[in-house]
């Protein structure tokens, strides 16, 4: 089975965001990045149906120079191979457009499988797996824990709310978007890593994939929000904080 | 403007965002002078058109069809694409569930139009909608904006408006009217199978008076009985964000959030936990709510109504002392 694994790169969760004086994205210059966590699920899923059905895992990441990091470190973990569109200004793009950026530059690698996280850990818009299913004319299936491969069809386990489940299944080819927690993603081995030094990352220019800038939606700005409640913060050592929190749960509050 | 509101059911149950996401629509509707309709979809969901019917609506649209029965992203979209087609509306409002997010982007898609998803509000200006969502895990907000001719496609998230305020009709309903659709068995790839809960709710979270709730910041299982403790002294239950659960260092059913349970305690204490939209909207009911965390700009304190900033294993176990003390006094 050939897979195909969209991965991003997002500030760390650590790090401390500035957001540019124009409101339109964040300050990159002093943060560090990591593969979107949701993704290094969906990467491990893929990992694990090569390894039971035989195949090959592509990572395929969009964004600027720095996401090629992302990519290294799937291949580190045993994708064969990466393919990075770049693209500085990729936090420009709406859901629509990146989607139509990811088929046109997989076009030709005819996957029989494509896997996502459910959302970034930045923008989060979550649109991304399924407007590719879309745009590929493929079926898709969102937020799932668990695969089944039963000759040409996958019978999948979706998570709905509030703790229901349900089976379904799709015909191959499909993109499906993966539920953070299915799995325990691996680590890289120091094998891995210097194995992953031989694989081959095609880089291709976003713009040169003849995708049209036709946005359907535009983020205008990027801020702090205010805070919907007051927060009283309460100060001092360890345990006066403690007790100054216990006093007035008790009697400000009257909730303990 | 023309408005239609969609809203969510299944096997005849409302999902009730549906009615926090009325209040939206009603609310857009008023501030753009524009009309609203509403919608159901299913099979053999007519008790719930005319149930809708009620509200300040100008006419309910009623979505009907063997095929629907079950959900599937084909069966909706392709359903609700001739809907638009034909009721024309320049905005399609929704709830942002779990079903949502499995086939709005692909029905605005296949009218080559874009969604804007998971909006906590909007604002009205200069003769323009501005949506605002989270972004950065709820770290910061974005304004966002439709480009191009409409129609347009918005999801607004759960807790984002009060259902309660829903307006309904100070007299008579509003027509319950039937939209046929065409559908054939072959256009629906996805097969729905059984619906199922997995285990057993061991312990039901939404009755108890304080939850005492550990996310990330806890580090480590060994640490989870220090948690145990001081629920217990609080009279409550321990809870926790959803990679405690992934982790298995808690089992599934005490997870809080979207995927898990909603729970409206008198105290909710967040120890460690970041306070990303998933878990926040299973938690913001609470009458009262206090977080410990390191990191002073975590999102958690924007719901808080008491903060420390500090290390949670200094503050825990000096409330675990306070609270012996007060016992033993």
């Amino acid at each position: 089975m050939k897979v195909g694994v969209c991965i991003k790169q997002v500030p760390a969760k650590d790090a401390p965001l500035a957001i540019v004086d124009s409101g339109a994205w964040i300050r990159e210059s002093d943060i560090g990045f990591e593969t979107n966590e949701p993704d290094s699920f969906a990467l491990e899923e893929a990992l694990r149906l090569k390894e039971k059905h035989g195949g090959e895992v592509v990572a395929i990441s969009m964004g600027p120079e720095r996401s090629k990091q992302a990519i290294k470190e799937a291949l580190a973990k045993g994708a064969e191979r990466g393919i990075h569109i770049s693209d500085p200004e990729f936090f420009t793009l709406d859901p629509l457009t990146s989607a139509r950026s990811f088929a046109a530059a997989i076009a030709s690698d005819h996957f029989d499988l494509i896997l996502t996280g459910l959302q970034s850990e930045d923008q989060g818009f979550g649109q991304t797996g399924v407007l590719l299913a879309e745009l590929l004319g493929w079926p898709h299936a969102t937020i799932i824990m668990a695969i089944e491969v039963t000759d040409t069809r996958l019978k999948l386990k979706r998570e709905l709310e509030a703790g229901w489940f349900q089976w379904v299944e799709v015909p191959l080819p499909a993109v499906l978007t993966i539920q953070s927690g299915i799995n325990k993603p691996r680590y890289a081995t120091l094998k891995g890593i210097m194995a992953a030094k031989k694989k081959e990352i095609a880089t291709i220019e976003r713009r040169s994939l003849g995708v049209a800038d036709a946005h359907t939606q535009m983020v205008e700005r990027i801020y702090v929000p205010e805070k919907s409640k007051k927060t009283e913060f309460i100060t001092g050592s360890p345990k006066e904080a403690a007790a100054k929190l216990v006093e007035k749960l008790r009697h400000e509050a009257r909730v303990i | 403007m023309k408005i239609l509101l969609l809203t969510e059911q299944r096997g005849g149950q409302w999902n009730k965002v549906s009615f926090e996401t009325l209040v939206a629509a009603q609310s857009i509707a008023r501030d753009v002078k524009g009309t609203l309709s509403g919608a159901v979809i299913g099979n053999g969901v007519g008790k719930l058109a005319t149930e809708l019917s009620e509200y300040e609506l100008e006419e309910v649209l009623l979505i009907e069809h063997p095929l629907l029965e079950g959900y599937t992203p084909d069966g909706f979209s392709i359903a609700l694409r001739q809907v638009i087609e034909t009721a024309k509306p320049d905005l399609l409002v929704l709830p942002h569930t779990y079903q949502v997010r499995d086939f709005a982007p692909k029905l605005a898609a296949s009218i080559r139009k874009g969604m804007i998803g998971d909006s906590v509000g909007y604002r009205y200006e200069n003769g323009r909608l501005v949506f605002v969502r989270q972004m950065f895990q709820g770290r910061t907000a974005a304004d966002v904006v439709f480009q191009g001719e409409p129609p347009w496609v918005a999801s607004f998230q759960a807790g984002a408006f009060r259902a309660d305020l829903a307006a309904k009709r100070t007299s008579g309903q509003a027509a319950v009217k039937p939209v046929p659709v065409e559908l054939k068995p072959e256009q629906i790839r996805t097969k729905p199978l059984e619906l199922f809960r997995e285990a057993k709710q061991a312990v039901d979270l939404t009755q108890a008076p304080v939850l005492v709730s550990v996310g990330r910041g806890i580090k480590a299982p060994e640490n989870i009985p220090l948690a145990e403790k001081l629920a217990k002294l609080m009279g409550g239950e321990v809870s926790a964000s959803r990679p405690i659960c992934d982790e298995g260092w808690l089992p599934m059913d005490r997870q809080i959030g979207s995927s898990g349970q909603t729970v409206m305690p008198k105290l909710y204490l967040a120890l460690g936990i970041s306070g990303a939209i998933q878990h926040v909207v299973g938690m913001k009911g609470a009458r009262t709510i206090a977080a410990i965390n390191k990191d002073q700009n975590a999102p958690i304190f924007e719901v808080a109504d008491y903060g420390i900033v500090g290390d949670l294993f200094e503050i825990v176990p000096a409330l675990i002392e306070e609270l012996e003390k007060s016992k033993a006094g």
